[in-house]
C-alpha cells in the first residue's frame, strides 16, 4: 500500500477550523460567478478585519508606546504591576529611549489628526501630517541614496574580462541589457538609426525582465491557491 | 473550425482545470524533482557559517496573506539557526503578523524540543513582537533595540530578558534574517540598515517580489536570497526537510506547465486570426 492510499478523512474537530474552511468555500464560489455566499464572506472579512486591526493597533501600538510611558512618567508607577519606578528629575527629564512626558507631543500630534472629521478644524490635521511626511521624506531620500543608488552603481561597474568564460559573458550581457534598457528611456532624440537599433535590443532585455515578472507573480498567486487547499485538505479534512 | 473555439472559452474551465491541477497532486504527490539554486544555497550556507551562540536578528515582516510563501521559510531558518546554537531575536513591522509569527515560532520551538533540544524562551530566543513605525521603527533599532522595542510580545520588560542583556544595537547581531512579503521588508531593511548600519543580511520573500530584489543579491547586499514557495522548497530540500513548501511544489509545477501553455495557445490562435484575416 502507498503512502496515497494509506490517507483516510478526519474531519477536524474545530469549530474554528470549520469556519475558516467554510468561508473559504464562500470565496472560492465566486469562481462560478457572483453570489450571496461570497457577499457574505467579504462582508465578514471587511469588517472583522476592520474591528480586528483596530483592536490591534490601540493594544500593541497605543497603549504600549504612549499611555505606559505617560502614566509611568507621572505617577512613578509601573501601569501593570504598580510597582514604583522611580523618576529622577521629574516627568520631563529625558534620555535616550526614556522619553517621559515628552510623549505629549506625539500624542497631541496623533489627536490633530482626528481633527480631519471636522470640516472647521480639519486644517491642523496638517500639522501631523507635515511632521509624517517629512520625517518619512528624508529617511526613503537618505535610505534610497545609499541602499539603490550608490550601491546599485557601484555594482553595475563590472570587469568585463573575468576569471572565466562564463563570468565574462555573464558581465558583457549584463553591461548590454543596462545600457541599452538605459537608451530605451532617452527620450531626447527620436529612437532612429542607431539609438533606434540600441532602444529595441533594451525592449527585448526590458521584455525578459517583465516575462521573469509575469511568471513569479504566476507562483505567488498560485502559492496562495495552494496554501489554501492544504488548509482543506490538512487542517479541516485531515488528509496528512 | 480550427482553434477558434479557444477564444470563446468560458475562462471558468480554466478554473476548474487550474484548481484540479493543484488539487491533484496534493492528494497524490507525484515528486518532481526539485533542485537546489544558488541564491537558496548562499541563504543556506551563511547561517550554516555563522559561529555558535551568536546573535541573530530575524525580522518576520509578514501577515496571513502571506502564509504559505512565508511561514516555510520562517521554520526552516529558525531550526536551522537553532541547530547551530544561535540565538535569535525576531521582531516583525507588519500590524496583522505578530500574532501568526509567534505562533509559528513557538510550535518550531516546541518539535525542537520534542527531539530533545534544550531550547529556553528569553535565552535562546527572543520574540518582540509588532512595532509600529515602517522605516522609523529600524532606524530607531540603530539607537538601540531595547529603545525601539521596551517589552516583547509576551509583555515581559525587554530589559528582563537574559538575551536581551546582550543585545544592544545592530553591532549585537551578525547576520540579519529577513521573511518579507512586501512593504516593509527586505528592500526597507536593505536601504535602512544594510545601507547604513552594514549588518550582513539574507532574505526570503514572496515570489511576487523576488525580481525586485536580485539587483541586491547581485551587488551583494544580499548575502541569499529565497524566492516563494520554490525557495522555500528548495531550502527545505537543502535542510533535508519536508514541509509545506515541498508538498506544494508539483501543484505549483503542474499549474505552471498549464499557465505556459495557455499563454502559447493564445498567442497561436491570435497568430492564426491574423492570417486568415482578409
Amino acid at each position: 500500500m502507498d503512502e496515497a492510499e494509506d490517507r483516510a478523512l478526519s474531519l477536524s474537530q474545530d469549530f474554528g477550523v470549520w469556519v475558516a474552511a467554510l468561508l473559504t468555500l464562500c470565496v472560492f464560489s465566486f469562481l462560478y460567478k457572483d453570489n450571496p455566499l461570497y457577499k457574505l464572506a467579504e462582508h465578514l472579512f471587511v469588517g472583522v478585519s476592520a474591528g480586528y486591526y483596530i483592536v490591534l493597533n490601540f493594544w500593541t501600538v497605543v497603549v504600549p508606546n504612549l499611555f505606559d510611558p505617560l502614566y509611568r512618567a507621572f505617577t512613578g508607577h509601573d501601569p501593570v504591576t504598580h510597582a514604583a519606578v522611580p523618576q529622577p528629575g521629574g516627568p520631563f527629564a529625558a534620555s535616550l529611549g526614556d522619553y517621559r512626558g515628552w510623549f505629549l507631543f506625539p500624542g497631541l500630534l496623533g489627536v490633530l489628526l482626528f481633527t480631519r472629521l471636522s470640516r472647521r478644524v480639519d486644517w491642523m490635521s496638517r500639522w501631523s501630517l507635515a511632521v509624517i511626511i517629512g520625517v518619512y521624506a528624508g529617511l526613503k531620500t537618505t535610505g534610497f541614496a545609499q541602499g539603490d543608488l550608490v550601491a546599485q552603481a557601484q555594482a553595475s561597474l563590472q570587469p568585463l574580462w573575468g576569471p572565466d568564460l562564463w563570468t565574462s559573458l555573464n558581465a558583457i550581457l549584463f553591461t548590454v541589457g543596462l545600457v541599452t534598457s538605459l537608451l530605451f528611456f532617452f527620450y531626447s532624440r527620436e529612437h532612429k538609426g542607431t539609438l533606434g537599433v540600441l532602444a529595441r535590443t533594451g525592449i527585448v532585455f526590458l521584455m525578459v525582465s517583465f516575462g521573469a515578472g509575469y511568471g513569479y507573480t504566476v507562483m505567488s498567486r498560485l502559492s496562495l491557491l495552494i496554501g489554501r487547499f492544504q488548509f482543506l485538505l490538512e487542517d479541516w479534512l485531515g488528509i496528512k | 473550425m480550427g482553434l477558434a473555439w479557444l477564444e470563446k472559452l468560458d475562462r471558468r474551465w480554466l478554473f476548474l482545470i487550474v484548481g484540479l491541477l493543484v488539487l491533484g497532486p496534493l492528494v497524490r504527490p507525484i515528486g518532481v524533482p526539485l533542485g537546489s539554486s544558488k541564491p537558496v544555497r548562499q541563504f543556506h550556507d551563511a547561517i550554516a557559517a555563522l559561529p555558535s551562540h551568536s546573535i541573530v536578528l530575524m525580522s518576520c515582516d509578514y501577515d496571513p496573506g502571506g502564509k504559505p510563501e512565508m511561514v516555510p521559510p520562517t521554520r526552516t531558518a529558525f531550526r536551522q539557526l537553532m541547530e547551530k546554537h544561535c540565538r535569535v531575536v525576531i521582531t516583525c513591522l507588519w500590524t496583522g503578523g505578530s500574532g501568526l509569527v509567534d505562533e509559528t515560532i513557538e510550535q518550531t520551538a516546541n518539535e525542537l524540543r520534542a527531539k530533545g533540544m534544550d531550547i529556553v524562551y528569553g535565552r535562546d530566543y527572543v520574540d518582540l513582537g509588532y512595532k509600529a513605525g515602517y522605516e522609523a521603527v529600524m532606524v530607531l533599532m540603530g539607537k538601540g533595540i531595547a529603545n525601539a522595542f521596551p517589552q516583547d510580545q509576551r509583555a515581559n520588560r525587554t530589559s528582563s530578558l537574559p538575551l536581551m542583556h546582550e543585545v544592544k544595537d545592530y553591532s549585537s547581531f551578525v547576520l540579519l534574517v529577513n521573511i518579507s512579503a512586501g512593504y516593509p521588508g527586505t528592500k526597507e531593511w536593505v536601504q535602512q540598515v544594510n545601507a547604513r548600519f552594514h549588518l550582513p543580511m539574507i532574505s526570503a520573500c514572496t515570489a511576487v517580489s523576488a525580481p525586485e530584489y536580485y539587483p541586491y543579491l547581485q551587488s551583494g547586499q544580499l548575502r541569499g536570497l529565497l524566492g516563494g514557495m520554490a525557495g522555500a522548497a528548495e531550502y527545505e530540500k537543502l535542510r533535508g526537510e519536508k514541509g509545506s513548501a515541498t508538498r506544494g511544489m508539483d501543484a505549483q509545477s503542474l499549474a505552471h506547465v498549464f499557465v505556459a501553455l495557455c499563454i502559447v495557445m493564445g498567442n497561436v490562435v491570435q497568430w492564426t486570426k491574423r492570417r486568415t484575416a482578409p
